[in-house]
């Protein structure tokens, strides 16, 4: 018998791998590894595929002129983080253009300014309502007739919840 | 100290972390919109109402446990009119998200480390200037959004780690604003004293015996400890600690598993901005995640996913996140990719260049832990379901489902089935009797006001 070297129908046979086609082992530079592995694990190049037809012809002259949509979020909400929409129940607003049903922007990070619209927690109840301070003192003030201003005797910012900064309203 | 491993770190000691840890946050995150709830005593259950996995200070004053079996305390809970909720996790989600991204504003370099803590990093500030900042951040994420905050200061994160303790409970009376700032070695020494080494971050029950052992009780002995005698002990994990503990931060957050959610995240080595890309790094994450779950024996009840960008970049800002709970725990991988993917797919915004993507389990409950679970995964209620199917088809069919069940049955586990069939329906009828409202994710639940 003899000893070492190459022995004869020894090991698998070649071409019946993973890619049944003998195969070679070479150096590849670390940078192309995974390109070049996914040019064999493909079989080939990828190509992306484009979703979109190809004219024949002039190209439409509004190509130029894409601009992104117009983004109502942008529009309506200057602090996302902080701001919170909330749904109106009830009609003590109406006369300011809150009415039932309607959905307030409320941004949590605003300096509440007199006037301003505000949702307040009193009574363990959210309610929105317009802030007066006057020289009396400082008041909740509805926008409908038929309610009473709710006078504010030990007010402080703790209980303001947010700045109401737009209203929307369905038609 | 010579030709120490460490020696290089020198050039950190100089650094400063403040760990912002929200107090009782699915607590808190109910009382937003529930402004009856103030200073009332509020606990949040697990998945199916089984576990008590929140509670405000009102409710731990009454001496209700962390982690309870709801049934327990039924009574006591009654009696003291406590209000009870459901897990609402992707509205705690949203509102994580939020603190997060208001933290992020203030404060660019930022490390989430759960769904309610962040680390962040303050090196080149002025030493007066943190406190003020420090200040202005807890006013601000409780105006915000609502959510009172603990913050512990101090030049490593295991120390920043016991300085929020002591804010957060105002231990020694050292953090009556919430706020401790532990920079000061006095008050370091002081302080670690008076702290347990099992209360030190990374230090569990299972290690503090083996350190009492060697006659190692408190974090002040702890940091005075040979290093190298440490890490013989407890690795190299171990020896780190006592680096911390002496002011050389060098600890990595992925190092440290909070104790009742797992985390997994890294930084990109270069930006992504494919969605593929994407949910490759947030699969394997899953996995990874899922791995360490399994070895502490554990299931996971919600997951929370985020993505962002390099916010020291000049590049368009982005930083999303969502979570969402599962129909019961879990510790199956493929629930849990499947979930994670779902939230990527939705926080997923085109044109960003991504830097960093993590995610969270949250809430671990130990295995076999919650009895109400069983009761849904017993083989009765399966077959019962299956039944239900299978009466749809003739005879013949019929065997061949039942065979394709059995194998699928033996292929993965019983709660894969389980869920393929049952899906979210469950959730619905079982899990979220007292759920409050999808407040901030959902037109439809929105909060109202009179």
């Amino acid at each position: 018998m003899t000893r070492g070297g190459y022995r004869k129908n020894a090991g698998r046979p070649k071409g019946n791998g993973k890619y049944q086609e003998p195969t070679k082992p070479v150096r590849i530079p670390l940078s192309l590894l995974g390109k070049i592995t996914d040019y064999i694990e493909n079989k080939g190049f990828n190509l992306p595929l484009y979703n979109s037809t190809v004219r024949a012809g002039f190209p439409s002259p509004a190509d130029d002129y894409i601009v992104e949509n117009i983004d109502l979020n942008k529009y309506l909400i200057k602090h996302p983080t902080a701001t919170f929409l909330v749904k109106v129940a009830g009609d003590s607003m109406i006369d300011a253009g809150i009415n039932p049903d309607d959905i307030l922007v409320v941004d949590r990070s605003l300096e509440v300014k007199n006037g301003d619209i505000i949702i307040v927690a009193i009574n363990g109840e959210l309610t929105v309502k317009k802030l007066s301070k006057t020289t009396k003192g400082v008041f909740l003030m509805p926008a409908n007739k038929k309610y009473q201003p709710i006078p504010l005797h030990d007010f402080n910012d703790n209980i303001i919840w947010g700045v109401v900064t737009n209203v929307i309203h369905k038609l | 100290m010579k030709n120490h491993p460490y020696q290089n770190l020198n050039r950190h000691t100089k650094s400063v972390f403040a760990l912002v840890d929200c107090n009782n946050f699915y607590a808190s995150c109910e009382r937003v919109f529930r402004p009856n709830l103030q200073q009332k005593p509020i606990v949040v259950l697990s998945n199916n109402d089984g576990c008590i996995i929140a509670r405000s200070n009102e409710a731990k004053a009454l001496g209700i446990e962390m982690g309870a079996p709801f049934y327990k305390f039924r009574q006591l809970i009654e009696k003291n009119k406590v209000a009870v909720f459901s897990s609402n996790y992707t509205f705690y989600g949203d509102m994580s998200n939020r603190v997060m991204k208001s933290l992020q504003m203030m404060v660019p370099d930022l490390e989430i480390y759960s769904i309610d803590e962040a680390f962040l990093r303050l090196d080149n500030i002025a030493f007066d200037d943190i406190i003020n900042l420090c200040y202005k951040i807890r006013f601000n994420i409780n105006k915000w959004l609502g959510i009172p905050t603990s913050i512990g200061i101090a030049s490593t994160k295991t120390l920043a780690k016991i300085a929020n303790q002591i804010a957060k409970k105002n231990l020694y009376n050292l953090a009556p604003n919430h706020l401790c700032d532990l920079r000061d070695e006095n008050l370091q020494i002081k302080v670690l004293a008076q702290t347990a080494v099992q209360d030190v971050w990374g230090i569990g029950k299972g290690i503090s015996t083996k350190l009492n052992a060697i006659g190692i009780e408190n974090a002040l002995q702890l940091r005075q400890a040979d290093s190298k005698q440490i890490r013989k002990i407890l690795g190299v994990v171990g020896e780190r600690i006592v680096y911390e503990l002496n002011g050389i931060s060098c600890l990595h957050l992925e190092e440290i598993a909070p104790r009742k959610n797992i985390l997994s995240s890294k930084s990109f080595g270069k930006n992504v901005t494919a969605k593929s890309d994407l949910q490759e790094a947030v699969a394997n994450y899953a996995v990874r995640a899922c791995e360490k779950m399994r070895k502490q024996k554990t299931l996971a009840q919600a997951i929370h996913v985020y993505i962002r960008t390099n916010p020291f970049s000049n590049k368009p800002q982005y930083c999303a996140g969502n979570a969402i709970s599962f129909a019961s725990p879990t510790d199956n991988v493929a629930e849990i990719i499947k979930s994670a993917l779902k939230i990527l797919e939705q926080i997923y915004r085109k044109n960003y260049e991504y830097k960093k993507a993590g995610i969270m389990l949250l809430d671990l409950v130990k295995q076999g832990e919650n009895e109400q679970i069983n009761l849904f995964q017993n083989d009765l209620f399966l077959n019962q379901n299956i039944n239900e199917n299978v009466k749809k088809f003739d005879d013949k069919k019929t065997e061949i489902i039942q065979k394709t069940l059995e194998k699928i049955n033996q292929n993965f586990s019983k709660n894969t089935i389980f869920y393929a069939i049952q899906g979210t329906k469950r959730s619905w009828q079982m899990q979220c009797n007292k759920r409050s409202q999808h407040y901030t994710t959902d037109i439809k639940e929105l909060v109202k006001v009179y």
